[in-house]
């Protein structure tokens, strides 16, 4: 039987890390949410890989963060390894990653989410979607009770009409055991959505008292830990940390993986769903690259309370007794004992070209989506969709404004604009190399590029931002007064730049021109420089990085301009594009599908040239005179 | 290759060869700020910044230290220009040389090569010029998109393009080795250090120079498709030629012919190179029939990679044009009746004994009747493929300007890898090299990248 069980502004469909970010978002700036989840025990959790962050992925983290979201502060609270990687690479792709304890996070997300106003958190299954007149009016459970809301956030992650396999076992199940959900997927099919089926998978868990790691190479945290919350900077966190170890594939392992490869689902045909390049399973590494005569893997702890180890890089769906002899040939692993088996899973998710930059569906207005629903994976870019899909389901609730994050802004902005502009037929996957302007979008400045809008949406304090403010100010005060500064040349700095293999200086130079000096920095100039300001540890680094790559960071500058000037032109949602005789057809059915809000927007459509923007340009150019000769006339 | 709306495009805005005279006229945001780079005024005090709008300035262009040309240069700025924008006009005084390398030092500086129509676009986009004069520019945009890029793509086709895609794959190479190390640091790749890829790059800006180089020697663009006009005398073959080297058609160079007595005209028919050998017996006596004459177009037709046959329409078929009709067979020919104008007694059936009925073509070099139906096909035997030039001849200046561009990026990248930037930054620059190169054939540069990395390294959960 149905009946109205309540009448809320924001409902969220899952409590994964799309869903807790909606959530606590949406019932901070001040709307009533309530949450839903399949298990009230399984709040943001991990079934894959324990940990957070990593290339680009620390980089959405620290931007999350900055907007005023969960993942980094819970994070800070629950890591028990931490390392920053790539940090001889340059200054914009310094990743964090640390590694979690599970159910830890999993514990404290769940405190922080019960412990938030007008935010609800309940155990039911979600399973139609109730739309009027194209604009959604609410959800119905499994038990028939129907909740009104304004607008819903879809965060199901993959559990759609999910399947795990491994040899021809087949488990009509989400990860983890946890039940699937079947009738939303098909509701979704009555309000026209294209539907994809992607496929994923995990490795083996293992008991750890069955490891000799006396034979594997261990990997330590760093001493210095950097936390992911600005909220944390300049505060030391305090964390007994446990290691990590590596061992590798070897001849015999790569040989039980060929001849059993026929019993795989995946070379079966078994699995139809479309596997990610950039998380493949190991039979796939070996099958793809023949040349390789060993591959990396490592044995990462999946809490403190807990002896099973996460095999990273053996994620498989080969048979379970297959994958037993398979670990046992590695180092270190010959007596190891499984406490889960390796699997791949299939899930249905959409056609993200559905959404706008908003994450609301074109189609249905108030419908949001996030996560891995939408094609992507990795918590990460999960929990970042979640986050402005939370906001923006508030803000229309409230009947505010919605916000976007542009290319040129953050991460966060290039992976939802790929995920909406092109579309993605694999698991989408974060990477650096798909940020165009890197340099400036730097995991050391996400709270200077972002927290002026978490503030303004009301998602950062009046505290922090005024903080934030300081920060800027501070930053770029020292950095004006660097330029004014001369150094005189004398044997006590001659013998520092010698040392740190520098030229010697014969005649005085400005401080500004010395730190540039690539073996040169800021801090290590502090007693030649007598008037310096007292600056905290990260306004520090923001000095040196700024100043020591001016030069790149003015030309990436100059190209946001021209990007900024692009986007600003912009296009009229309903506009019909076969009305512009000259555009290619391919380019008319493309413009027509994603409806671009701008210039820019439509010249990243994949099939659309530079010409047909031209011709675009010139189309509407030629409307607007005429319409002002009319106007004139 | 990128959208471009906004940035500074600079374009030789007289045609090539038409006199004197030639300006570069350069349009958007940093032209002021280009021009301040190369130009000295002859008043030494008077800085670039200081210019009047609307005004003329007698000074000197400057490549760096080296003189390029002296030059009248007018400032003006916008809105009150042809495209809204600051405009800059060079007006050089040099000949074609010293246009084309005032060009290039603005490329040097920061100008983009613009496309065809590029400034009238914008002059419209931004409001300045009215419908009425904007007409034609889409068409033009068309012509770019799609006969355009199939041409560019089969121009491409040969030395040069194997050139580039070399060039673009190893710099593609380098940059997703750079890339995978940063996505994926825990793993074990081989990835490159910065030595190595300062090795690489410059390996690979010896190529360019080399091939850019080819360009500067004249090579590429005088070695057009070597043409040869054979007719027995009196049927027109100096008309032809003369229509063909016309005021209105793009004379690239003439200089005296090294060999033999011949001169050589160098003509571009709709972007096609060609050389065109108009031999001196041709010119100073008319005995071409006479034996020495006939084994002259022998030598002549075996050594030319195409033969224009002229035929006068208007008097009957003799022997002596059966006999150049014998000689180029199974040679690239076409047939040019002339003086159609003056009647017709000869059949096209005649003709088509020696060569195919498409190779036939009735005009009037004198009148300039159907000159327009040889261009088209001319045309389409090139872009069939049936007509093949000597290696690496076609590469266009834009060509070049692009492989100019790519190199410079390249040379940062060495600054960068000597001032001890890290990885990522050079990037950068592989990534500017890498588009300039893309500019060529006009593509984008997508996903190849990420393609680039799981097509190349094993990585993974």
């Amino acid at each position: 039987m149905s009946y109205i069980a309540d009448d809320v502004d924001v409902i969220v469909v899952g409590a994964g890390h799309a869903g807790c970010e909606a959530g606590l978002a949406s019932a901070r700036i001040g709307a009533n949410t309530i949450m839903f989840t399949m298990n009230l025990d399984s709040v943001a959790l991990m079934p894959c890989n324990p940990n957070v962050g990593g290339s680009s992925k620390g980089h959405l983290v620290k931007e999350i963060d900055a907007l005023g979201g969960e993942m980094g502060k819970n994070t800070d609270k629950t890591f028990i390894q931490s390392r920053m990687l790539n940090t001889g690479k340059g200054p914009a792709v310094y990743s964090l990653r640390v590694q979690v304890d599970k159910v830890a996070y999993t514990i404290e997300m769940k405190k922080t989410i019960e412990n938030t106003e007008n935010l609800i958190l309940k155990q039911d299954e979600v399973t139609n979607l109730i739309i009027e007149d194209k604009k959604i009016v609410g959800v119905q459970t499994v038990s028939g009770a129907i909740y009104k809301s304004k607008s819903v956030v879809l965060a199901t992650g993959t559990y759609l009409n999910a399947k795990c396999l491994h040899g021809s076992t087949v488990i009509n199940s989400g990860p983890n055991g946890l039940a699937m959900s079947i009738k939303l997927s098909e509701s979704l099919d009555d309000i026209g959505v294209k539907k994809y089926r992607f496929k994923t998978g995990s490795p083996a868990r293992v008991d750890g008292r069955t490891i000799d790691y006396s034979k594997m190479d261990r990997q330590d945290g760093d001493e210095k830990i950097v936390p992911f919350s600005f909220e944390n900077e300049n505060i030391k966190l305090e964390c007994e940390q446990v290691p990590c170890y590596l061992t590798y594939t070897n001849e015999e392992t790569h040989k039980i993986i060929n001849d059993n490869l026929s019993r795989s689902p995946m070379y079966s045909g078994e699995i139809k769903g479309v596997a990610t390049r950039y998380c493949p399973s190991i039979e796939d590494k070996i099958v793809r690259f023949k040349g390789k005569d060993r591959h990396q893997v490592f044995v990462e702890p999946e809490g403190l309370n807990t002896n099973e180890m996460y095999i990273q890089g053996m994620s498989s769906s080969l048979p379970e007794e297959v994958q037993i002899q398979m670990y046992r040939t590695m180092k270190g692993l010959e007596n190891c004992r499984f406490t889960r088996t390796a699997y791949a899973i299939e899930y249905d998710c959409i056609d993200s070209t559905a959404l706008k930059l908003t994450l609301e569906f074109k189609e249905v207005d108030g419908l949001y989506s996030a996560g891995q629903f939408n094609g992507s994976s990795g918590y990460e870019e999960a929990a970042a969709q979640g986050l402005i899909a939370g906001i923006n389901a508030c803000n229309k609730a409230l009947g505010k404004e919605s916000i976007i994050v542009d290319r040129s802004e953050g991460y966060i902005g290039v992976l939802i604009d790929d995920l909406v502009t092109k579309g993605t037929e694999e698991p989408y996957r974060m990477m650096t190399s798909r940020a165009e302007y890197r340099l400036l979008l730097r995991q050391d400045n996400a709270d200077i590029r972002l927290s002026e809008k978490g503030y303004k949406v009301g998602l950062i304090s009046e505290s922090r931002y005024n903080r934030l403010l300081e920060k800027i100010k501070n930053v770029e005060e020292e950095k004006e007064r660097l330029k004014t500064v001369t150094v005189p040349p004398s044997e006590k700095l001659n013998n520092l730049l010698e040392k740190v293999g520098s030229t010697k200086i014969n005649t005085g130079i400005k401080l500004n021109d010395l730190i540039k000096r690539p073996e040169v920095n800021y801090e290590m100039l502090e007693e030649f420089d007598f008037n310096r300001l007292p600056l905290k540890e990260s306004e520090k680094e923001q000095v040196n990085i700024q100043i020591k790559y001016e030069g790149y960071i003015s030309r990436q500058l100059k190209q946001v301009g021209q990007f900024k000037k692009l986007e600003s032109k912009k296009l009229e949602e309903n506009f019909d594009y076969d009305q512009v005789e000259n555009l290619r057809v391919e380019a008319k059915q493309k413009l027509n599908k994603i409806k671009p809000e701008n210039i820019g927007r439509a010249s990243r459509i994949t099939g659309v040239s530079p010409a047909d923007i031209s011709v675009l340009l010139i189309f509407l150019e030629k409307a607007r005179q005429e319409k002002s000769k009319k106007t004139d006339a | 290759m990128r959208l471009n709306l906004g940035d500074t495009i600079v374009a030789i805005a007289t045609p090539v060869g038409s006199g004197g005279i030639g300006i570069v006229r350069i349009s958007g945001d940093d032209s002021v700020k280009i021009l301040s780079k190369i130009f000295k005024s002859v008043n030494d005090n008077k800085k670039v910044e200081k210019i009047k709008s609307h005004t003329i300035n007698y000074g000197y262009i400057y490549d760096g230290d080296k003189l390029v040309d002296e030059v009248l240069v007018s400032v003006m700025k916008a809105p009150k220009t042809y495209t809204k924008e600051d405009v800059v006009e060079i007006n050089c005084h040099g000949g074609i040389r010293a246009v084309n390398k005032v060009l290039e030092t603005v490329i040097k500086n920061g100008g983009r090569l613009a496309d065809r129509g590029e400034f009238t676009k914008r002059g419209f986009l931004n409001g300045r010029i009215d419908l009425s004069q904007a007409e034609g520019i889409i068409d033009i945009i068309n012509a770019k998109t799609d006969l355009g890029h199939n041409r560019a793509i089969k121009i491409l086709e040969g030395s040069l393009s194997n050139a580039i895609k070399e060039y673009r794959e190893e710099i593609l190479l380098m940059i997703a080795n750079i890339e995978v190390s940063i996505d994926y640091p825990e793993h074990e790749l081989e990835h490159e250090n910065n030595l190595e890829t300062e090795k690489k790059t410059k390996v690979l800006i010896k190529k360019m120079e080399k091939l850019i180089s080819n360009f500067d020697k004249g090579k590429i663009i005088r070695e057009g498709i070597s043409t040869v006009i054979l007719g027995k005398p009196n049927v027109g073959k100096s008309s032809l030629l003369n229509n063909l080297v016309g005021e209105d058609k793009a004379i690239v160079t003439d200089i005296k012919g090294t060999t033999r007595d011949a001169i050589v005209e160098y003509i571009n028919i709709k972007d096609i190179p060609l050389k065109i050998i108009d031999t001196a017996g041709i010119r100073n006596t008319e005995d071409i029939i006479e034996r020495k004459g006939v084994e002259k177009s022998k030598e002549y037709a075996k050594e030319a990679e195409l033969c224009f046959v002229v035929i006068d329409i208007s008097e009957k078929l003799e022997d002596e044009d059966k006999e150049v009709l014998k000689i180029v067979k199974g040679k690239k020919v076409i047939v040019l009746l002339n003086k159609i104008d003056l009647g017709k007694k000869v059949e096209v059936k005649e003709i088509e004994k020696y060569v195919d009925k498409e190779d036939i073509i009735e005009i009037s070099a004198k009148k300039d009747i159907g000159l327009e139906k040889l261009f088209e096909r001319l045309e389409e035997k090139f872009f069939d493929g049936d007509i093949d030039g000597d290696e690496e001849i076609y590469i266009s200046n834009r060509h070049k300007q692009c492989l100019v561009k790519a190199k410079m990026s390249l040379e940062t990248v060495i600054e960068s890898v000597n001032m001890g930037m890290e990885e990522d930054l050079l990037v950068i620059d592989l990534k500017d090299s890498y588009d300039s190169l893309l500019e060529i054939t006009g593509e984008n540069l997508g996903d190849n990248i990420i393609d680039k990395i799981f097509s190349e390294f094993c990585l993974g959960k």
